[in-house]
């Protein structure tokens, strides 16, 4: 905690100007990030199988839901599918991970928040970053499963950590807005519970956008979409991204990061009376 | 820069009392009213009230100032303010230098996570880099004393052992300026020395300390200056024997409004000369005369004797002194009570405080308490350390130690 000063004469005080600030709290944002990793894994069975585990769901319930489809159409389920559905399940695992972690960190940590003075945003920051950690493992995992089914590589590829870069973005911004709505209204945990819950069927990880024909892209107006079929078309398909869709989610990622984080800091003043 | 340390003008702060809208069901009915009635900022809105009003005060580099008052009075909300963790409704303040909080020790413990893993932890939380704590580690775990207990979870550890661990990582934080909450009040007393000379040591070396207890001792002791808080109002500022004065003479003022009244008060020796200096061992006798301004049913009246920072020496009533008696009062009537006592109390400062307390209707309710009806100063030399006096005297001599028959075999054959 470095120098404060305020100005004098100013309607209140002006405290630590954020920009040092976050240079000085690196260590603590990688702390309680790696904190977080630490107390998931501590006295669990599972360990790290966890963070495979809801990939694994989503994939099957994916496939129950394409057996579905088949034998409504037809045609049968192939293993581009399936694949199809594991790329985007593990990218959906870390956002709905990421987020749900997220709401509740400043509440969890209210100890934290109401005894010792650190900027808050870290604790959204470091619950995310630990459920990247848990991106990591899955995806991990499914790199192996794909160099065993040979999808083969393209140069494409590069294109991975761009769309991951946006979906990191994109969750810190709505992560932090929603733990901010969470610390003053404790109701918010239970409406994102119920709408990640059913996200899942208005954005295209079972299906693709395209099976909806023209109301596909309806689908993908959720910032979620273009990203999770740019990750497949890329990895799977070695096809061009679209990069207008692109453009899209990269607008939300970006304004969605700076207005929350905005909002964040209004709202930081009262945090712990309000807590 | 002025060469101050802390800097607080004019600064105020408003909470809100009882229950703020927490569900975003009770968002929308406030969202309505606040349209209507828009005065953001300064004023008092409804179930609002003042935590602090207008509290302005400097700490000089390598000061200490203790922050007193009762209860309520503030004190907790100013050291927040200061630490960052709640900002001001008006004015401003400001610390110069890297700051260090002993506001709840250990307050970022994780209970599942190891004392190592939480040293760590903690650290960082109170703004340490990880290499500054690798280097000061070994001196983090001296000073806990927990060396055999680093990688047992906190989980595990006594309220004790929590508190040394907070405090060890706290101290080591190497800060300009120091902000302490009542942190002494845990931990054994070994353990509550040892934090008292580790924050002499950083006032030695120029640390810059805000302090806040309701230890009279320990605040004399830390600090040369004080400010006086009283629903957060500041009362007085300045001197710190002035205010630990001002601060026991809140008290009295509280029970104005009893069914009693104490008419008068005196004190004397026990070769009846008024007075409030007593020898050790010397007798003492209060008189009261209480007067009922209501009637009194069955009560018993207590006399309570504490040191200058509150700790209770001694206390005994009429009940257990004087057989099947019980104080009976009509309005109006005057009764006087004496207490006689032998004062063997070492030297210093002790106050005398009366209770009467009702038998009937809620039992062990105070009718009237007053903590400090009169202080008594105790002479003497100290010969003696502790709270009793029991009239030590010492003989030393040379003599050979007792023979066959002697002390030790006596007892050994029995």
């Amino acid at each position: 905690m470095n120098s404060a000063m305020a100005t004098p004469g100013s309607e209140a005080a002006v405290w630590h100007q954020p920009s040092q600030e976050w240079v000085h709290y690196k260590d603590l944002l990688m702390m309680l990030t790696w904190r977080d990793i630490k107390i998931r894994y501590k006295q669990s069975i599972m360990g790290f199988a966890w963070a495979v585990l809801m990939p694994v769901l989503i994939v099957g319930s994916g496939l129950i839901v394409m057996i579905a489809f088949s034998t409504i159409s037809g045609k049968p389920v192939n293993k581009m599918d399936v694949l199809s559905v594991a790329i985007k399940a593990v990218p959906w695992a870390f956002f709905v991970g990421g987020l749900r972690f997220a709401t509740n960190s400043l509440v969890m940590n209210k100890e934290l928040v109401t005894k010792i003075y650190f900027p808050r945003e870290i604790l959204p920051l470091a619950s995310i970053l630990a459920s990247l950690f848990d991106f990591a493992i899955a995806g991990g995992v499914l790199v192996l499963i794909l160099m065993a089914v040979q999808t083969g590589a393209s140069i494409r590829l590069l294109w991975v950590p761009v769309y991951m870069l946006l979906l990191l973005l994109l969750t810190a911004g709505f992560g932090m807005l929603l733990a901010c709505a969470n610390l003053f209204f404790r109701d918010v945990k239970y409406l994102v519970e119920v709408v990640l819950t059913y996200g899942i069927f208005f954005t295209p990880v079972f299906y693709s956008a395209s099976t909806l024909g023209k109301w596909g892209p309806i689908l993908l107006l959720n910032p979620v979409g273009p990203i999770l079929e740019g990750l497949r078309d890329t990895v799977i398909l070695h096809k061009s991204p679209d990069l207008r869709w692109l453009a899209y989610s990269a607008v939300w990622a970006i304004a969605g990061v700076l207005v929350s984080w905005r909002i964040f800091q209004r709202a930081e003043s009262s945090f712990a009376e309000s807590i | 820069m002025s060469g101050a340390a802390i800097e607080f003008n004019g600064v105020w702060k408003k909470f809100v009392r009882g229950e703020r809208f927490d569900s975003l069901r009770d968002l929308i009915p406030s969202l309505a009213r606040s349209m209507f009635a828009r005065n953001k900022g300064s004023g008092l809105r409804d179930k609002e009230f003042w935590a602090l009003q207008d509290v302005s005060f400097r700490v000089g580099r390598g000061d200490a100032m203790a922050i007193i008052g009762p209860n309520g009075s503030g004190k907790s909300t100013a050291l927040k303010l200061l630490s960052g963790i709640l900002k001001p409704d008006r004015g401003n303040l400001a610390v110069h230098g890297r700051f260090s909080t002993l506001i709840e020790l250990g307050a970022g413990f994780h209970p599942d996570l190891t004392g190592r893993e939480n040293i760590y932890l903690n650290g960082t939380i109170l703004g340490m880099r990880r290499t500054e704590i690798d280097s000061k580690f070994d001196a983090i775990v001296d000073f806990s004393e927990l060396k055999d207990f680093l990688d047992t979870p906190v989980k595990r550890y006594s309220s004790g052992m929590h508190a040394r661990l907070g405090f060890a990582v706290a101290a080591h934080v190497d800060p300009e300026v120091l902000i302490v909450d009542e942190v002494l009040s845990v931990g054994d007393y070994h353990f509550q020395q040892r934090c008292f000379d580790k924050m002499r040591e950083f006032l030695h070396k120029g640390t810059s300390l805000v302090f806040v207890s309701h230890n009279m001792t320990a605040v004399s002791a830390l600090c040369k200056s004080a400010l006086l808080l009283r629903k957060g109002t500041p009362v007085f500022q300045g001197d710190v024997s002035t205010a630990i004065q001002k601060y026991h003479s809140f008290f009295e003022e509280e029970t104005k409004h009893s069914d009693i009244e104490i008419s008068a008060v005196r004190l004397r020796n026990a070769s009846g000369v008024e007075t409030e200096v007593f020898e050790p061992g010397e007798g003492l006798i209060l008189e009261l005369w209480i007067t009922a301004k209501a009637d009194v049913v069955d009560a018993h009246a207590a006399l309570l004797i504490h040191t200058d920072d509150g700790q209770l020496v001694f206390d005994t009533a009429t009940s257990r002194l004087i057989e099947k008696y019980k104080v009976k009062l009509r309005a109006g009537e005057t009764i006087r009570i004496a207490f006689m006592l032998d004062m063997n109390l070492r030297s210093g400062v002790f106050s005398l405080g009366f209770t009467l307390t009702s038998e009937i209707e809620v039992p062990g309710q105070f009718i009237y308490y007053n903590g400090n009806i009169k202080r008594v100063v105790m002479a003497g030399e100290r010969k003696s350390n502790g709270i009793v006096y029991l009239n030590p005297r010492a003989e030393v001599c040379f003599e050979q130690v007792p023979g066959d028959g002697g002390l030790n075999s006596v007892t050994m054959n029995r």
